[in-house]
């Protein structure tokens, strides 16, 4: 297992898991979310092949309601 | 009468825009927003809760994007970094969708725009293709500037963010008006109705409001009050007050009388 950061918290994921891993586990699949690795944004279309590493700070940002 | 609002080439119908924060929930926006007639809302980006509520009904849902235009907003962002990478971050979450709403604050108590982070902010997001409408102060030097930039509208605040207190400075709006080629849209501070009228009459292209709707006591009606007076004020803009006098004017003929 490895140690990441998700919108400020630990949580631990396999080695060798993807953003698509991640977003699975979250149980985000088909939501409307955005995802910033490392302060640098991934595109959905690459979320299968990018993988995790150990301490990877990791944003998952979401529309709510604001003016 | 074709007399709409362009944006960045697109026509609106309706020159209302309409926030959706502050609402009691999804359904209640939903109502407002449909109400309201608005097709520009505006969303804030925020993280997503992980673990919780995986099942939680998003905005987005609400808001179907074949009648709305989405309008992602920079809302809480206090430098231009910040306002920027919140703009990058809504266009992969929105598909490659690059109009914002750009605000860039100064202040906690306020809420009014840093303009020179705001300026900065324009600049960079102009570069990266973004089509930015920018909240900014009733400033019109700082609105010409930020036109000159390449920003697709302008949106001076009326007064502050979630005040309600009206059109504080109708002068610099009028300013702001007469040196400008791309829409003004008055963003914040309006109350109620006969203040969205009041914008409108001045001649802005639009009301960009939230608070005034949703905090209303009831926000559904007032969503449909202020589709009426933005109409209202946009009409009597159009059609052209009549000049104001000291003294009064009879409106019946003085010919004719018998007494």
């Amino acid at each position: 297992m490895i140690k990441i950061i998700v919108n400020g918290e630990v949580l631990e994921v396999s080695e060798n898991c993807t953003l698509s891993g991640l977003v699975e586990q979250l149980e985000l699949v088909g939501k409307k979310i955005a995802i910033e690795l490392n302060m640098e944004i991934i595109p959905r279309s690459l979320h299968h092949e990018t993988r995790l590493h150990n301490s990877d700070n990791i944003e998952v940002v979401q529309a709510i309601g604001g003016g | 009468m074709s007399d709409k609002l362009i944006i960045d080439g697109r026509p609106y119908l309706s020159r209302l825009l309409i926030g959706t924060g502050k609402y009691k929930d999804h359904e209640e926006t939903a109502a407002a927003i449909s109400n309201s007639g608005a097709e520009i809302v505006t969303v804030a980006v925020r993280r997503t809760n992980i673990g919780q509520n995986a099942d939680e009904p998003n905005i987005l849902d609400v808001l179907p994007s074949n009648k709305y235009t989405i309008l992602p907003n920079t809302a809480g962002c206090y430098t231009a970094k910040d306002a920027v990478r919140t703009c990058q971050l809504a266009r992969e979450l929105l598909d490659g969708h690059s109009l914002v709403k750009l605000e860039v604050l100064g202040d906690e108590k306020t809420l009014y725009p840093d303009v020179v982070q705001t300026l900065a902010a324009a600049e960079t997001l102009v570069k990266q293709d973004f089509k930015v409408m920018v909240y900014t102060s009733d400033d019109p030097i700082i609105a010409r500037q930020l036109e000159e930039i390449g920003c697709v509208a302008v949106m001076p605040l009326a007064a502050p963010i979630g005040s309600g207190l009206g059109i504080r400075n109708p002068y610099n709006i009028k300013l702001i008006l007469e040196n400008a080629r791309v829409p003004i849209i008055v963003d914040a501070g309006v109350g109620t109705a006969s203040d969205a009228a009041i914008a409108m009459e001045l001649g802005c292209d639009g009301v960009l409001m939230n608070t005034a709707v949703a905090q209303a006591q009831n926000p559904v009606l007032m969503a449909s009050a202020m589709c009426k007076a933005i109409e209202a004020g946009r009409e009597a803009f159009l059609a052209g007050r009549m000049p104001r006098k000291l003294y009064a004017s009879a409106s019946s003929p003085i010919d004719g009388t018998f007494f």
